[in-house]
């Protein structure tokens, strides 16, 4: 559904991507894991066109969207969680997820999508009227995603979804992002936590410095050792 | 179309509405000639506030320079008609013109290049104070001796030249204020308004929703520039002289953006609460100590910075939202 291929990203003269490329196939979760700093999020703003490859191509169904602004690349069906979760925080729940079907793709389908991101965070549905700042961590990770969902994407990137919550609330939102992919929602995640995301995933990369030097079957990777060494402390 | 325009409004704050602008539209039957001139100052601000607003209050983009477009717009007009009589309404097009090219190359510079926050807000400066010193060596419109239109005459009323008595600028600026109250009104009920709202909050995730930011920035900035310029058109026509180190200078920039930020940014009637406080209670104040014979120069100055500290300590969000509240208009 999505191929990166040979994707160089640079900030001035660092660079912060080198040649990456990687395959996310429809109705699959596919993880990147690595340390801070190892090019991670910048490939997820690369995809979405907040940042712009110096050398590349990133396809989506079959379209180049490379050097596409990021509103159009949200409009192909690339859906995003960004990282901080980033809600909107004088808005209210309801808002919240009203401004998420803004998209041309979404506007039609707003009063379903809504029911659905309702009836699947029941809470939400509970604190509708209730100021989006005023949720907790996991709950605004919630609205996040149902917010994301408003869009009606085919893919959704999440990145670094788990940070910064409690061990339990990361639970529940990777129990969630299974279940979107059950439901057929292809998911490209990127985590700090490699143990989890590679138990999740049916792919996943390994990014160092900008390369990706590993990939493979999810569970595959947990076995390895060098992996096991550097990301699990194992 | 009226009664879709008044969709989501409570019906009190209507029936309130209405009632001010009943009062505002007699005001001149009774008035003095000193009080109009106070009625039209505070029509002025609280219509520049309301332009303002569209970029600070709806967009978050904060402008600190928006004497540029009142200028502009006030030596477009003015100079047409000094030059080559021609009518203000046409001298309007090319205020709202170039005001416009104005905001949008302000607007690509900062927002191409990522330059946004206080940034942003000094770029603004920048492009007013390039103004100032531009004009003050503009041979064509007389530099620093200043621009003077023809002084009007008091016993006709010719609109279409704007020349005429205080009565009929007071009635021009209520129907702009009331004109922009309602365009704003409609704009932040549009798409548009929504996909405001979501970069105000937070660029970053509106990025991440598809809003395309630049361009709604954009339009922001340019629908700002131009409203903010027509106010400028009828400044020059009332006051009938322009200096550049009067009307682009940044003091005036300044002043206009005071009314919003007490009344309440963001907010379609804190812009005329605003103006309603400021300039009320500024003009009253400089009488009471005319009437007690105190002379104190700069007492003006003293009082908006007074207001400003009591608003921002005591009322972050404005005079407007808890006002609301407290009649029941709630949103």
């Amino acid at each position: 559904m999505l191929t990166v291929d040979g994707v160089d990203l640079y900030y001035g003269d660092a660079q912060a991507l080198e040649g990456v490329t990687l395959e996310v196939p429809a109705g699959e979760i596919v993880a990147i894991v690595g340390a801070n700093g190892a090019g991670k999020s910048s490939l997820i703003r690369t995809i979405a066109g907040l940042e712009r490859a110096r050398a590349g191509r990133v396809v989506f169904k079959g379209r180049e969207i490379t050097r596409m602004p990021s509103h159009a690349i949200c409009d192909l069906g690339i859906g995003q969680v960004a990282e901080g979760r980033q809600v909107f925080p004088s808005l209210t729940v309801e808002e919240n997820l009203q401004m998420g079907a803004l998209l041309p793709r979404a506007r039609a389908g707003a009063r379903d999508a809504m029911a659905q991101v309702y009836s699947m965070f029941p809470k939400l549905a509970e604190r509708r009227d209730q100021l989006a700042g005023t949720l907790s961590g996991g709950e605004q990770q919630m609205l996040a995603i149902g917010r994301c969902l408003m869009g009606q994407p085919e893919l959704i990137m999440f990145d670094e979804p788990s940070l910064g919550l409690a061990p339990t609330v990361v639970q529940e939102v990777l129990h969630t992002i299974r279940a979107l992919n059950r439901k057929g929602m292809t998911v490209l995640l990127v985590e700090q936590n490699v143990a989890v995301s590679l138990r999740i995933s049916q792919h996943a990369y390994v990014l160092e410095n900008g390369r990706v030097v590993m990939s493979g079957p999810g569970e595959s990777l947990l076995r390895d050792d060098r992996v096991r060494q550097a990301y699990l402390g194992l | 179309m009226i009664a879709r325009l008044a969709d989501g409004v409570p019906r009190k704050g209507l029936w309130l509405l209405a009632a001010l602008l009943l009062l505002l539209t007699l005001f001149p039957l009774f008035a003095s000639g000193y009080l109009l001139a106070i009625g039209f100052l505070i029509l002025y601000f609280a219509y520049v506030g309301q332009a303002w607003n569209v970029m600070m209050g709806f967009a978050g983009q904060l402008s600190l320079g928006h004497s540029l477009y009142v200028g502009l717009g006030a030596y477009a007009a003015a100079a047409l008609y000094v030059h080559f009589g021609v009518s203000p309404w046409i001298g309007l097009g090319a205020a709202i013109g170039i005001s416009m090219l104005a905001g949008a190359a302000i607007g690509f510079l900062a927002f191409r290049f990522g330059v946004a926050g206080v940034y942003f807000a000094i770029l603004t400066i920048a492009f007013a104070e390039f103004a100032r010193i531009g004009f003050d060596h503009f041979a064509w419109v007389r530099g620093s001796s200043g621009l003077f239109l023809p002084v009007a005459n008091y016993t006709e009323n010719d609109l279409w030249n704007l020349r005429g008595s205080p009565v009929m600028f007071y009635y021009l600026m209520l129907a702009m204020t009331a004109g922009a109250f309602v365009l704003c009104h409609a704009l932040l009920r549009s798409r548009m308004g929504y996909y405001w709202l979501a970069i105000r909050e937070s660029p970053e995730a509106a990025a991440a929703l598809g809003v395309n930011v630049f361009r709604y920035k954009m339009y922001a900035v340019v629908i700002s520039a131009a409203m903010t310029s027509l106010s400028g058109v009828v400044f020059a026509f009332y006051y009938n002289n322009l200096f550049p180190e009067q009307i682009f200078h940044i003091s005036r920039s300044i002043e206009l953006i005071l009314g919003p930020i007490i009344g309440g940014i963001g907010t379609l009637v804190g812009p005329i609460v605003g103006a309603f406080l400021l300039t009320g209670l500024a003009e009253g104040l400089r009488e009471l100590m005319l009437q007690l014979g105190i002379d104190v120069p700069g007492v003006k100055q003293v009082f908006y910075g007074l207001c400003l500290l009591l608003v921002i300590m005591f009322l972050p969000d404005g005079v407007w939202p808890p006002l609301a509240r407290k009649l029941g208009l709630h949103r």
